[in-house]
């Protein structure tokens, strides 16, 4: 097997998070030769928290100018760790900031870059990467000749690395650290409440039914709101919705200002990965179930049982109105 | 201030048409991939809009579309784009496949690019989605900035604004649903959007007059650019099969189900 780079950021802790260690095992799972880069205002933390991991060598390309996500500086120490290393093949977890920095830093090597891995393994001597097209809606297994290939692996795809921390020889690396971007800040949703969470063990869907006519013969977009974010207060769940209930936010109705673009999932929308799923008052068919593609336990609630989101795409769906069974949920969630 | 933004963006497969993928020698495809019902990629389009809504703000500007993509499905497509906003047309005649290669695609597009007339790139702006919706792997753009040699990007953009001095705030989506605040002094950058802020414009056939004057010559002439996909190896693609026994749950009253749901969140 040929050499191998994990790479991967610190948090603002200086430690790497879990993706980054999902990543490092897969890495592992290779079997060939490993070495790891760091990259961070402080890498100590990172080299501690995985000095067992079995690397040849761990190098850091570190200072102030590496603490903060941005292209310029990120991806001349990818560039950078990258020729130090030596290695062709290079992993790395799947973060916006590695998202926005590597495919630039393998264009500068002359290499390739794999976004939204879902697996690597070795067959007949050489690495092979899975991953989606066209939204989530086919799968591919694809090799590459050219070299350094940079692969990006998604989290949830593979268990995280676990090891004794310990005592680690980090070898420094310079880079460039010239930009004229400055990052400023952060800016929390919209909304004011946290409604994504995506290390969240259940992902709570709400379709377009929420803003229909209920049976009294008026929508209740307000109550709908409530009810929804009372349910994510209590269990903490993230929040999805389908395409057809964020547009209507889009198009300023009065819908439910919790909504915005970033929470939508399916076609045109993100495909989170949580172990658990419920949808509540979704409808439609393929594409816009894609959402649903990496929710290990779905259930839903639906008026209609042969809903595209339901039938042959969810474990149990109850037959029901969501207003009410999502009262009784709250209400119990919160005894 | 005036820029001069360049928007790359190619057409995919309408998103409510059912897709299958189709093996044989060389690159996997779509099965009838030529007779499917196409539109311009959903954030590239939406980099579109921003582009022609920065070009309105700021006299002198100026937008491009460049786009690959097979000549007769990319007039198609310009029929109904062309009516969205003011742009100049540069086109390529090759495949628009989620299959080929991105860095391929973004060695052609950056010879494109660097072969426009007129395009200042001291005020250029690359424009583009931050995904495409068939590959969507997000490496083409970074791949043409660093050919360009624009050493700024940034991906996931969901505002950009000018500011007074001329500086340009960017805001890109970072995980949780939160965005990086971003200041840049200036251009040339790159700018992959996500679904930025702003509508889909209505049919203006006004504007599709004038751009269709424009569109039609740069069809003519398109580069035929074949992607070879050297190095790229598909061992297989496949639609996934898995279909769930679902168990339906009838006459049952709200509270019991409830029970049950709650049950089933707080279960380890």
């Amino acid at each position: 097997m040929e050499p191998i780079l994990f790479l991967a950021h610190t948090e603002a802790d200086g430690t790497l998070a879990k993706g980054a260690l999902e990543a490092l095992n897969a890495a592992i799972a290779l079997g060939g030769p490993l070495t790891v880069g760091l990259v961070g205002a402080a890498v100590e933390p990172a080299a501690r928290q995985i000095a067992g991991c079995g690397a040849a060598r761990i190098l850091a390309v570190e200072g102030e100018a590496f603490a903060q996500p941005r292209y310029a500086t990120d991806a001349a120490a990818a560039e950078a760790l990258c020729r130090a290393a030596g290695a062709s093949l290079v992993l790395a977890p799947q973060t916006s900031r590695w998202a926005r920095a590597i495919p630039g830093a393998a264009a500068r090597l002359n290499g390739r870059a794999d976004t939204h891995a879902t697996a690597i393994a070795v067959a007949d001597g050489a690495p092979a990467v899975t991953r989606w097209f066209y939204r989530q809606r086919m799968e591919a297994l694809l090799t590459r000749s050219d070299r350094p290939w940079f692969v990006l692996l998604e989290s949830g795809c593979a268990a995280a690395w676990s090891g004794a921390p310990g005592e680690a020889s980090v070898e420094r690396i310079e880079a460039s650290a010239a930009s004229r971007t400055t990052v400023s800040g952060v800016r929390a949703p919209q909304s004011g409440e946290q409604t994504i969470r995506p290390d969240a063990k259940l992902l709570f869907v709400a379709g377009a039914g929420w803003t229909k006519k209920q049976p009294d013969g008026a929508a209740h977009a307000g109550v709908a709101e409530q009810l929804i974010l009372g349910f994510l207060r209590a269990s903490q769940a993230s929040l999805g919705g389908s395409k057809s209930l964020v547009d209507l936010s889009g198009e300023g109705q009065s819908v439910l200002t919790c909504m915005t673009h970033l929470n939508q999932i399916g076609q045109t929308g993100a495909t989170p990965r949580h172990p658990k799923g419920l949808s509540t008052c979704c409808h439609g068919e393929e594409p816009h179930v894609v959402g649903w593609r990496f929710i290990t336990e779905r259930r839903a609630v639906n008026l209609d049982p042969n809903c595209g989101w339901a039938r042959g795409k969810a474990d149990v769906v109850y037959v029901a109105d969501a207003f009410e069974v999502m009262r009784h949920v709250n209400r119990l969630l919160t005894r | 201030m005036s820029f001069h933004i360049v928007v790359c963006g190619t057409l995919v497969p309408d998103p409510l048409q059912t897709l299958e993928p189709v093996t044989g020698q060389g690159q996997p495809a779509l099965k009838n991939e030529m007779m499917l019902p196409a539109v311009l990629d959903p954030w590239a389009a939406h980099a579109l809009y921003e582009a022609a809504s920065l070009a309105g703000k700021t006299p002198g500007s100026k937008v491009w579309l460049v786009s690959l993509g097979p000549k007769a499905k990319l007039q198609q497509v310009m029929m109904t784009v062309a009516q969205k906003a003011p742009f100049e047309l540069v086109a390529l005649d090759g495949p628009a496949s989620g299959f080929a290669d991105s860095f391929e695609t973004a060695a052609a597009l950056a010879e494109a690019i660097g072969g426009i007339a007129g395009l200042d790139r001291s005020r250029m702006l690359l424009f583009g989605g931050w995904e495409s919706a068939s590959r969507g792997s997000g490496t083409t753009l970074q791949a043409i900035g660093e050919r360009l040699g624009i050493g700024e990007q940034f991906l996931g953009v969901d505002r950009l604004t000018v500011q007074p001095d001329g500086k340009l705030e960017i805001l890109e989506r970072i995980e949780g649903g939160r965005h990086q605040i971003s200041l840049l002094d200036a251009p040339p950058a790159v700018l992959g959007w996500a679904t930025g802020e702003l509508g889909e414009p209505r049919n203006n056939p006004q504007v599709g007059m004038v751009n269709m004057r424009t569109v039609m010559p740069a069809l003519q002439k398109a580069k035929p650019t074949p992607l070879k996909g050297a190095g790229l190896t598909y061992q297989s693609v496949a639609l996934p099969r898995q279909v769930r026994e679902t168990r339906v749950v009838k006459d049952m009253p709200a509270e019991e189900i409830a029970r049950e749901i709650v049950a089933w969140v707080t279960q380890d």
